[in-house]
């Protein structure tokens, strides 16, 4: 009797890891269905979620809905980069630039306080457009820089990020310049009409986008173009030896990144309204890197979380901190005159460090990145100059 | 066999004509003349610096040669860069034309609609042209042989008409599994596109699973069974070269290089390649061209040994002629004192 009533949770635990097991293999069978399946319960669950006390005391339920399609967009980015600098290895600074191009493009097309144009092309249709001139600059940008790697590539892709937000400045006979465009149709669907004072709409839509990206961000990973990226990282002239077209591969994760962030720039034009070069500073950009190496490179969940993560924080967390600490909340003598959204890239500066140093993998790392920094002292392969000297045989002469 | 040759260089997998490579004031390879046989094994043997992998780098398509030219399996793929000076020309000429074509419009009509319209296209025809310059789609290189221009093959290029090689220091992707390794090899036997892995498509999806198997039959070939999974970078060093040859071998090529492909391994691995090597020429029928400074694997399975010594070849022929041959004894153990 004991053994078997000692036995029971040890079967029961057994079965509950079979279980499990049994899920997660579910799970990887039935990826896009997993995908669709967990969004619409994290999308569900987060806005209930909010009406419970902790969140609810910070502000309401709509203010919370329309930060979380917000930090939709910000996901978007961070998947559209993690294609090219988690899968392929090129390292990006001027992300924000292809940001900029989509929602120029969907502001172009569906604005009436343009100087010399007047034009409302809906929205939905504009999304693919603005992810096609995205990805055609993406293109753009790829193709002089293809012999570059590393430190030249990101230096390069940083000008490329500055120039686009200077363009736009000082194009002000086609984009308003300073002001930037405002008055940008907001989207409808069969009738319905998206408004300001209601954020719901636009979460639903973000959490679709998100989940069709994200589907088609994993059956690229696991294609043959994904090993073509993850080759051309590993090991660029090993990778053209063994058939890999690496101009086209690279080009491909260049248009393919810029296109995820076209249709985050379209969204957001249509969200906000209002189109302006400076929302499209080398900060957007740094801050899209930071979510793809926080949430952890090369893995798609991971930069998603990550990119949710710190755009909580940064919008959310450290604007309740000001009234937190406040004359109305603790009244702290010291902490309630600091104004924390000022500290927003010095607290970015510390995450950074303490994640390089404790986990530089990211929160939630891809298996092969961990592996890849993790087992780098248990091997003896041999390096640049080649294999260990005692192990060559002793013909050379 | 050879009685019904018709076309010149056929019978011939790769025949390389006086080719020179020189770096600067350094000519690391000079003038050599090398003819591979279908279904042979011919090994280029030398002291070290003597050109060897110069020479491999040139006929893979790495570097270009400073002279002379190779052929492979009858087309002439790699040459000194001939007219390349008129390559940006054809990049810019349609533009140009369009671009004088806006300027008439302008003078014919005067009207700065019509000609900014004839300008965007000038503008499109150039970004056309650079993307096609560096993708270098068949129109493009066609519109370049019909203007006699001659640019050398890429190594991708020379791995898709045929030939496979490996490296003499082990270039591995380290972080990607053994299978997924030699997946890669296959990428130019596959045809799935972007559009195909957006949409999952069934065909993807089949070939998908196909390479994964067929993936798992080349590792088996060379002696990785059973170690698919894991990380290369994982793998032993005998192992790791075995793994290099199943990537080349992936690509189904008709020639492999093979860069000393027995460099570091104990005696009993060196015996296994060796056999290894010539079961792939005869159950497989690919010609081998092999650097390899193990005498002992060099005089066992080659049929032509050709001899490198400062860039230049001192000595060919068969396994016999070359070991007597009194200008490669010179070369590997200097001059007999006299």
């Amino acid at each position: 009797m004991t053994a078997r009533a000692g036995a029971a949770p040890g079967t029961n635990r057994g079965g509950f890891r079979a279980m499990r097991d049994r899920v997660s293999a579910l799970a990887a069978g039935h990826r896009s269905t997993t995908i669709i399946v967990g969004w619409i319960i994290v999308a569900t669950a987060l806005p209930l979620l909010m009406l419970l006390p902790p969140f609810s005391t910070f502000q309401n339920q709509k203010l919370w809905i329309d930060g979380f399609a917000n930090a939709g967009v910000f996901i978007l980015l961070a998947l559209g980069l993690n294609m090219v600098v988690g899968f392929a290895g090129l390292l990006d600074l001027g992300y924000a630039a292809f940001y900029a191009i989509g929602a120029y493009t969907y502001a172009l097309a569906a604005s009436p306080t343009l100087p010399w144009i007047s034009l409302h092309v809906p929205f939905w249709p504009m999304l693919l457009v603005g992810a096609a001139v995205a990805a055609m600059f993406g293109i753009l940008l790829g193709a002089p820089t293809l012999r570059l790697r590393g430190d030249y590539l990101a230096i390069v892709t940083l000008g490329f990020g500055e120039i686009v937000p200077a363009v736009f400045l000082n194009a002000d006979k086609i984009t308003n310049g300073t002001n930037g465009i405002g008055g940008v149709y907001k989207p409808d669907l069969l009738g319905y009409q998206f408004t300001l004072g209601n954020p719901l709409p636009y979460y639903i839509a973000m959490v679709a986008i998100i989940a069709v990206v994200m589907i088609f961000v994993y059956r690229l990973q696991d294609s043959r173009l994904g090993r073509a990226w993850m080759a051309v990282r590993e090991d660029e002239l090993a990778a053209a030896s063994s058939g890999v077209n690496t101009v086209t591969t690279k080009l491909l994760a260049f248009a393919l990144g810029a296109s995820t962030a076209g249709l985050a720039g379209v969204f957001t034009a249509a969200k906000l309204t209002l189109v302006s070069p400076d929302q499209f500073s080398f900060a957007v950009s740094f801050t899209i890197l930071a979510m793809v190496v926080l949430g952890g490179m090369g893995n798609v969940w991971g930069v998603a979380i990550g990119a949710f993560i710190l755009y909580t924080i940064q919008s959310v967390v450290l604007k309740q901190l000001n009234p937190f600490f406040g004359e109305k909340g603790l009244n702290v003598p010291f902490l309630k005159d600091i104004d924390f959204v000022q500290y927003q890239f010095l607290l970015y500066g510390l995450a950074l460090v303490l994640m390089m140093l404790l986990r530089p993998e990211g929160l939630f790392p891809s298996s092969r990145r961990k592996r890849e920094l993790h087992t780098e002292q248990d091997e003896n392969v041999g390096d640049e100059l080649g294999p260990d000297p005692s192990s060559t045989p002793m013909e050379q002469t | 066999m050879s009685a019904t040759v018709v076309e010149p260089g056929a019978g011939v997998v790769l025949q390389a004509n006086k080719v020179t490579k020189a770096f600067g004031g350094l000519v690391a390879v000079k003038e050599v003349d090398l003819v591979i046989p279908p279904t042979s094994i011919v090994s280029l043997i030398g002291p070290n610096g003597a050109g060897k992998t110069t020479f491999f780098n040139v006929v893979a398509g790495i570097l270009d040669p400073t002279s002379g030219d190779v052929t492979f399996r009858g087309h002439r793929v790699i040459a000194r860069p001939v007219r390349a000076w008129f390559e940006p020309v054809v990049w810019v000429l349609p533009s140009v034309i369009v671009g004088v074509i806006a300027a008439i419009v302008y003078l014919a009509t005067a009207n700065a609609d019509a000609t900014a319209v004839v300008v965007l296209g000038a503008i499109g025809l150039l970004i056309v042209m650079f993307l096609a310059a560096i993708v270098r789609p068949g129109w493009y290189l066609r519109l370049l042989t019909a203007a006699g221009v001659f640019r050398s093959s890429r190594p991708n290029d020379m791995v898709k008409a045929g030939m496979g090689r490996t490296f003499q220091n082990i270039r591995l992707f380290a972080n990607m599994t053994a299978q997924e390794n030699v997946q890669v090899g296959m990428h130019t036997k596959m045809r799935a596109n972007a559009a195909d892995a957006l949409l999952s498509t069934p065909r993807a999806r089949a070939e998908e699973r196909a390479s994964v198997t067929k993936a798992r039959d080349y590792l088996a070939l060379v002696g990785l069974k059973g170690r698919a999974g894991e990380l290369a970078k994982n793998l032993p060093y005998g192992d790791q070269r075995k793994l290099e040859l199943a990537r080349a071998l992936a690509s189904q090529p008709a020639l492999l290089l093979l860069d000393e492909p027995t460099a570091g391994m104990n005696p009993r691995e060196t015996a296994e390649m060796t056999q290894l090597i010539d079961r792939l020429r005869r159950d497989l029928g690919i010609s081998i061209l092999l650097i390899e400074h193990d005498m002992k694997v060099v005089m066992g399975i080659s049929d032509r040994i050709y001899v490198l010594d400062h860039g230049e070849l001192i000595s060919q022929g068969s396994p016999q002629e070359v070991r007597s041959d009194p200008r490669v004894i010179e070369a590997y153990l200097g001059k007999p004192p006299t």
